[in-house]
C-alpha cells in the first residue's frame, strides 16, 4: 500500500525553486534513503511530508490524508509521522520521561501511567532506561538522539522521518543512532531517511535517492548506486562521500 | 522632628491610599499580562493581519503619553455611554498601556526560543496553543522574567497618574495631606518609602523567583 505519493509537487520560497516536479511514491514498510549536495531540497522534501513546510503546486497524499488541501486536519496527520531532527530538538524544561510522554499524553490523550510506560518500554528499546529522569541537557549528543527517536515511536506513527539525525553527533557516537535506527527499519517501520551515511543505506535502505537542485535526479537500490549509478552528478556526488568525504564535511 | 510626628499622624490615610494603589496595580498587572500574551502572539504568528494589528497596538500605546490614555477611558467612557468608576477606567488605561510593553517583552522571550521547539512540537500533533503552552512560553518564561519585573514595577509608580483622576490611591492621599498640612519635603518622602514597600518586595521576589529558574536547567 502506498503512504506517500509525491505527484507533480514544486515547492517556491519567494523566487527560489526547491522542489522541482516532484513525483515519488513511497509504500508501507519501505525504507527510503535521500542524499544529495546541501541545498538540494532534502530537508524541504522531508519536511512536505507532515507540512512543516506546504507544497506550492501538485498533489501530496500522505495516509490518505490530502497535504495540497488546506482543510486537511494536519493535526491528526501528524500524529502518525514521528520526526527526528538533525538538532535533536528535545524540551531542555522537560525530563527525558516528560519529553517522550508529553505528545501522548497531550495529543493522543492517553492516561499518564501508560504513556509513561510506553515511554519505559521504548527508552529501553533505544538502550538508555536510566535516563528517564534526566534533563535533555546532561545527556551526550548520542543519548539525546535516541531520546528523540523513542519520542517519536511512542506515538506509535505510522511513518518515521529523519533529517540528517547523525550530523550532527561526534563521529563515537553515530553508531548507537544508526543501530536504533537499523533495528527499527528491520521491523518494518515505514521511513524516509536524509543521511549521508551510506552503510546505513546498504544494510537497511530499500531505495536510494539521489537529489540535486531540487529535482530527483536518479533513483535505485543501494547496490545500485554503488556500482553503477547512471548521472554523473550523483557519480560525482558519491566519490565524494565514499572517499572520507564524510568526515571533511563535518 | 515635629513634621514627621504630623505626618505619622496622617498613616491611616496613607495606608488607605496605599491599599487602592495595591488594588488597582494586581488588576491592572493581571490585564495587562492577559494583554500581552496576546499581543505577543499576534506578533509572531503567521497570520499578516494579526501581526499588523499587534504592531499598531504596540506602536500606539508607546508612543503616547499614559495620562491620555487613561484621560481617554475617563472622560470618553461617558461620552460613549458607559458608566463605569474612576477606579475601574484609571485601572483599564493603566493595563492597555503597560500592556504594549509586556506584549514586547513576551515577544522577545518567545523569538528567543529556538525554532525547533516549535517544530518540534507541532510535528507530535500539537495545535500551536498547546505547543505555545506546554514547550514554548515555559521556556521564555526565564528570558522573560528579568524585563516582566521593570515592568511591573515601573506600572506601580505609573499608577500614581491616577490621582489626576480622583482616584484616591497613595499619590492623591499625600498631595491631600501635604495640603493639609502645609509640610511637603516629609510628606513626599514617607509616600516613596511605601511606593517601595511594594517595588523591593516584587523586584527581590522576581530574583529569587529567577535564580531558582535558573538553577532547574
Ligand atoms: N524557510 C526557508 N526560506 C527560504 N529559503 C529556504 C528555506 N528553507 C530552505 N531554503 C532554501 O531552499 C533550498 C533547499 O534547502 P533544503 O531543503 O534545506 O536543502 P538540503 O536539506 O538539501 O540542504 C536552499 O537553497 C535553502 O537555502
Ligand atoms: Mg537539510
Amino acid at each position: 500500500m502506498t503512504l506517500i505519493r509525491f505527484d507533480k509537487v514544486n515547492k517556491w520560497f519567494g523566487k527560489l525553486h526547491v522542489l522541482r516536479d516532484i513525483h515519488l511514491q513511497i509504500r508501507e514498510g519501505e525504507v527510503v534513503v535521500v542524499i544529495g549536495p546541501s541545498g538540494s531540497g532534502k530537508s524541504t522534501l522531508l519536511r512536505c511530508i507532515n507540512r512543516l513546510e506546504a507544497i506550492s503546486e501538485g498533489q501530496l497524499t500522505v495516509d490518505g490524508f490530502r497535504l495540497d488541501d488546506p482543510k486537511t486536519n494536519i493535526n491528526l496527520l501528524r500524529q502518525e509521522i514521528g520526526m527526528v531532527f538533525q538538532h535533536f530538538n528535545l524540551y531542555p524544561h522537560k525530563t527525558v520521561l516528560e519529553n517522550i510522554t508529553l505528545a501522548p499524553i497531550k495529543v493522543r490523550k492517553i492516561a499518564k501511567e501508560e504513556a509513561e510506560k510506553t515511554a519505559t518500554f521504548f527508552l529501553e528499546k533505544v538502550g538508555i532506561p536510566e535516563k528517564a529522569q534526566a534533563y535533555p541537557s546532561q545527556l551526550s549528543g548520542g543519548q539525546q538522539q535516541r531520546v528523540a527517536i523513542a519520542r517519536g515511536l511512542a506515538m506509535k506513527p505510522k511513518i518515521m522521518l529523519f533529517d540528517e539525525p547523525t550530523s550532527a553527533l561526534d563521529p563515537e557516537m553515530i553508531n548507537e543512532v544508526l543501530d536504533v535506527m537499523k533495528a527499527l527499519a528491520k521491523e518494518g517501520m515505514t521511513m524516509v531517511v536524509v543521511t549521508h551515511e551510506m552503510g546505513f543505506a546498504r544494510e537497511v535502505a530499500d531505495r536510494v535517492i539521489f537529489m540535486d537542485n531540487g529535482m530527483i535526479v536518479e533513483e535505485g537500490t543501494p547496490e545500485h548506486f554503488f556500482t553503477n549509478p547512471r548521472e554523473e552528478r550523483a557519480k560525482l556526488f558519491l566519490s565524494k562521500i565514499l572517499t572520507g568525504g564524510r568526515a571533511s564535511k563535518r | 522632628m515635629g513634621n514627621w510626628n504630623d505626618v505619622l499622624s496622617y498613616s491611616g490615610k496613607y495606608l488607605s491610599g496605599l491599599g487602592i494603589t495595591l488594588e488597582v496595580s494586581l488588576y491592572a498587572l493581571l490585564l495587562s499580562l492577559a494583554i500581552g500574551v496576546v499581543i505577543a502572539i499576534f506578533r509572531v504568528t503567521s497570520s499578516k493581519l494579526l501581526n499588523a494589528f499587534g504592531a499598531a497596538y504596540v506602536e500606539f500605546f508607546q508612543n503616547t503619553p499614559l495620562i491620555i490614555q487613561v484621560f481617554f477611558f475617563y472622560y470618553g467612557s461617558p461620552a460613549m455611554g458607559l458608566n463605569i468608576s474612576g477606579l475601574a477606567c484609571g485601572t483599564l488605561g493603566l493595563a492597555v498601556y503597560t500592556g504594549a510593553y509586556m506584549g514586547e517583552v513576551f515577544r522577545a522571550g518567545i523569538q528567543a526560543v529556538p525554532k525547533g521547539q516549535m517544530e518540534a512540537a507541532r510535528s507530535s500533533g500539537m495545535n500551536y496553543l498547546q505547543a505555545m503552552g506546554y514547550v514554548i512560553l515555559p521556556q521564555a518564561v526565564k528570558i522573560i522574567l528579568p524585563p516582566l519585573t521593570n515592568q511591573m514595577v515601573n506600572m506601580v509608580k505609573n499608577s500614581a497618574i491616577l490621582s489626576t483622576i480622583a482616584v484616591t490611591d497613595l499619590m492623591y492621599q499625600t498631595y491631600l495631606i501635604s495640603s493639609d498640612t502645609f509640610i511637603v519635603f516629609e510628606v513626599f518622602i514617607f509616600a516613596a518609602l511605601l511606593y517601595l514597600t511594594i517595588t523591593v518586595p516584587l523586584s527581590t521576589f522576581a530574583n529569587l523567583l529567577e535564580r531558582r529558574l535558573q538553577r532547574s536547567s
